[in-house]
């Protein structure tokens, strides 16, 4: 560290003028990066993170602005700079990636075109050159047919395809320093994987230095030299990467440590110390209908989708037209079991087929073909659309992935819980309904005074825990939980985890769980189904696939979790 | 993107068909007797029913249905009884009055709107966004028949910088050879820049008339679109990678921004094209919008059809424009085609 630090945030503070005064976003932070450094800046939701990556390239929003402190970049001040000067700045020595890749490029531009704008704000290539600079540019972040996807636009390409467009035009001008802001949230883990090493293979090679904007300890710890960890817009602690998950200095760090699920942890380890033991008192389940054999059993479940069919208008209309391709399988004739009791994981990359699975089981979906068992009734047969007014709808519910998306925002806390009750027509009357509400809130452990509420006015946690009550409400034998905690913090992760698994003890309730999360399924499930392109690919104990996975692809998914240093 | 315009046109021949029925039965609907109007005042009953025999208005509904339906097939839109030409032919005269009219009202407004709807969404809350909200509130609370007279009284009346607001082009001079019936369109093929002129000068003052009223809801619209675009993730990436700001506003926000603005256009113009009946009562500009009104208080039904159903085929037309327009800016909808 004898070398002046490439770029030096010394005592910055970013403000927010809001309705309600102004909000210190970054309270006097200083992080500095070093020539070829990457450095990770680890934080929940609300810790400032982003925001001073948005003040070190100066793209805050109108309302917010640097209150105090310096940046100095390579011994220019970014805080006194002029526009133009931070202009050619921006892309060509301090670029960007940003989470989300495809709502990141311009829909209606293509991708190729995107990228020789860049380069040529910054002569780094001529109207002549251009093309050939930005298919080069696509070559180097390993795209495949360059020359094909210049044309692309990015509603053509996944969504690792677009973070690697992301990627080539972030690089395209060379510049000293990358700022990755959560580069991979909402990619699969191996496209994390893949998407990581050739950030870090690319920012290497041209001795590059880079922030890693994460949530995930995991994340910054196996990519990166330095781990810089920051709450509600203080920077807690700043040490080594290893030494960090050796030796966490701060309270706040190893709350999120603890709360970071991993191998070898039981669920209860994920919560702070001194937290209440879940299921206080378990008065364990109380005893369900008996009846024989397993609660939910599939026998070769097939969903398929028909492919638009090919050829034009015109030749179709001659009759001309190729023959319509076959149908796309989503799901291609699995079979599985669901014991009384039992917590089943569906785990899969994006594509897999597990939430068309999940819809099905739901029966918001209609099969193609095969058989859904519930209870020894065979619950495909009756139409999705006519499936509310089964008797079988309360005993099946479901708790959707956003928790801020599956509430109506117009209904309050209490409304959303009650919604289900209302249209079944369970309880009736005003005060019964609402010693209801109050009884599943005390539940799930939401405060009684913020029934009253709406979704805007609550926490993501507390919208977590609307969305669980209201799945419980009816007292359901099977909850189908579609990857309920993918859009929560850590620690906000750990505490509804535990809430989940103490709901099961007390209310012995049925699981299936359905998430990309191998750690958390680890720790949640007893049973586990991998699923690719609409089949099983190993099922088995939760021991079993994910401790000695037997099939390659389980192999592949498990090496590509980013394994923090030991 | 001929598949794609194929299967809109097939869409629009329910709607087509709709719109005969339904102008068919709402002239039989109307109140007053055309017969009677016809007769005169002091016609005896048994002239009015030879005159309602002879158009063939005491055959039951169905009948008189079938041989609308069948004049029309052979492009016969029926004879008006006020102007006692061949309906095809009237239209033709003023429909592309109307559509002059309507076109350059629509490009001025857009001139004013599109800059000043940008330039508010790029600087929000200064002074060019409050004028913006001026512009558009005042321009949709005052009457077109007001502004008009306005207009006329300032520039005619006080300044004699207009000509009189009398028709299209000046009493004096000869209508340019007849091309597409636009005479600024028909007069520059022609050669001839005297007559362009005064048409020009003509068409000034009601175009502007309509501009006024028509720049709310395009501005409005181009305001909230841009924001919501300036918003946008992608204008994020643009702006962490350089680009100036020209480039940002303008290729990368603004034609993301034209897609719902483009929408508005469409209905704004179908709008303009047949609602501007004042407008063309005060200039005594000869378009399709007073014809049509003329039409409907002497009970004339054979106008008010034609009318009608010539709106609706233009509306049919304008939307499948709007669609191929779409599809030209966002590549995401050619995919659909």
């Amino acid at each position: 560290m004898n070398a002046p630090p490439l770029l030096d945030i010394r005592n910055l503070t970013v403000e927010f003028a809001t309705r309600r005064g102004t909000v210190q976003a970054v309270k006097a932070i200083d992080i500095s990066v070093g020539k070829g450094e990457t450095v990770a800046i680890v934080g929940e939701s609300g810790s400032g993170k982003s925001v001073t990556s948005y003040a070190v390239v100066r793209i805050l929003d109108r309302a917010g602005r640097v209150a105090d402190g310096s940046i100095s970049f390579s011994g220019i001040d970014l805080v006194g700079a002029s526009e133009a000067q931070m202009r050619d700045i921006r892309g060509r020595e301090i670029s960007m990636i940003f989470q989300n890749p495809r709502a990141a490029l311009n829909p209606i531009r293509k991708v190729g075109r995107q990228i020789e704008d860049v380069l040529l704000q910054h002569v780094r290539a001529t109207r002549a050159t251009a093309r050939e600079k930005a298919i080069e540019a696509l070559e180097k972040v390993r795209i495949a047919r360059p020359q094909e996807r210049y044309d692309a636009y990015p509603f053509e390409l996944s969504g690792g395809m677009c973070q690697r467009v992301v990627i080539a035009l972030a690089l395209a001008c060379q510049p000293q320093l990358l700022i990755a802001d959560e580069p991979t949230t909402g990619l699969d883990v191996t496209t994390q994987k893949a998407v990581m090493d050739l950030i870090v293979e690319l920012t290497r090679e041209r001795g590059m230095s880079t922030i890693l904007i994460t949530h995930d300890l995991g994340l910054a710890a196996a990519y990166c030299d330095r781990v810089v960890v920051m709450e509600k817009g203080r920077v807690v602690e700043t040490a080594g990467a290893a030494e960090i998950f050796r030796h966490p200095q701060h309270p706040y760090t190893r709350k999120l440590m603890k709360a970071t699920p991993r191998v070898g942890m039981s669920l209860h380890d994920l919560l702070p110390e001194g937290a209440p033991a879940s299921g206080t008192a378990a008065a364990s389940a109380p005893a369900r209908a008996p009846g024989a054999g397993p609660l939910l059993l599939v026998e070769n479940l097939v969903k398929e989708y028909p492919r638009p069919a090919q050829g034009s208008f015109l030749a179709r209309l001659a009759g001309k037209a190729e023959k319509p391709a076959e149908p796309f399988r989503a799901v291609d004739g699995i079979g599985f079991s669901v014991e009384r009791g039992e917590t089943l994981g569906l785990v899969g990359e994006s594509g897999c087929g597990k939430s068309t699975t999940s819809m099905m089981l739901n029966r918001l979906l209609d099969p193609t073909s095969g058989r859904i068992l519930f209870d020894g009734e065979d619950i495909g047969a009756i139409p999705a659309r006519r499936f509310a007014a089964s008797p079988f709808r309360r005993r099946i519910q479901m708790v959707f992935q956003d928790p801020t998306d599956s509430l109506n925002p117009r209904f309050t806390a209490e409304r959303a819980i009650l919604d289900p009750i209302l249209r079944m027509g369970a309880i009736r009357g005003g005060a019964a309904l609402r010693a209801r509400c109050e009884e599943l809130a005390q539940l799930v452990g939401l405060p009684v005074e913020l029934l009253d509420r709406f979704p805007h006015q609550l926490s993501g946690g507390q919208k977590a825990r609307v969305g669980i009550a209201r799945a419980i409400a009816l007292d359901p034998d099977l909850v189908i939980l579609d990857e309920p905690t993918a859009a929560l913090d850590v620690s906000v992760q750990a505490v509804v985890l535990n809430l989940l698994d103490d709901l099961k003890q007390r209310l012995g309730m049925s699981y299936i769980f359905v998430s990309h999360d191998l750690n958390v399924v680890r720790l949640l499930c007893d049973r586990v189904i991998v699923m690719r392109s609409g089949q099983i690919v190993e099922q088995g104990s939760a021991e079993e696939v994910l401790g000695a996975p037997k099939a390659a692809y389980t192999k592949e998914l498990l090496t590509a979790i980013p394994h923090p240093p030991a | 993107m001929l598949s794609l315009i194929g299967q809109r046109l097939k869409t629009t021949i329910p709607s087509v068909i709709g719109v005969i029925i339904v102008t068919f039965l709402l002239t039989r609907v109307l109140p007053g007797d055309t017969a009677a109007y016809f007769a005169g005042p002091a016609a005896t009953p048994q002239a009015i029913a030879e005159i309602r025999s002879k158009l063939g208005l005491d055959q039951p509904l169905p009948v008189q249905f079938v041989s609308y339906v069948s004049a029309l097939v052979k492009g016969d839109l029926g004879t008006s009884l006020t102007t006692g030409q061949a309906v095809t032919a009237d239209l033709a005269q003023r429909l592309p009055a109307s559509a002059e009219l309507t076109l350059l009202g629509l490009l001025i407004s857009m001139a004013i709107a599109l800059p000043l709807g940008v330039l508010a969404a790029v600087r929000q809350g200064s002074w060019i966004d409050h004028l913006c909200r001026i512009v558009a509130t005042a321009g949709v609370s005052l009457p077109v028949f007001f502004t008009g007279l306005l207009l006329v009284y300032v520039f005619y009346f006080i300044l004699g910088w207009a000509p009189a607001p009398l028709g299209r082009l000046d009493a004096f001079l000869s209508e340019p050879p007849r091309v597409t019936g636009l005479l600024l369109v028909d007069s520059l093929v022609a050669g001839d820049g005297e007559t362009f002129r005064a048409a020009l000068s003509q068409i000034l003052l009601p175009a502007v008339t309509l501009a006024i009223f028509s720049l709310a809801p395009i501005t409005r619209m181009t305001r909230a679109s841009m924001l919501a675009v300036l918003g946008a993730d992608f204008v994020r990436t643009a702006r962490a990678s350089g680009l100036s700001s020209r480039k940002v506003i303008g290729t990368y926000a603004f034609r993301n921004a034209m897609l719902p603005v483009v929408t508005t256009l469409g209905m704004v113009f179908s709008f303009l094209l047949g609602a501007n009946v004042l407008v063309e009562k005060v200039f005594a500009w000869p378009g399709v919008g007073s014809y049509a009104v003329e039409a409907l208080l002497a009970s004339d039904y054979a106008p008010i059809q034609g009318f009608v159903l010539t709106m609706a085929i233009l509306y049919v037309a304008l939307n499948l424009l709007i669609d191929i327009l779409y599809g030209v800016i966002d590549p995401r909808v050619r995919m659909e085609g």
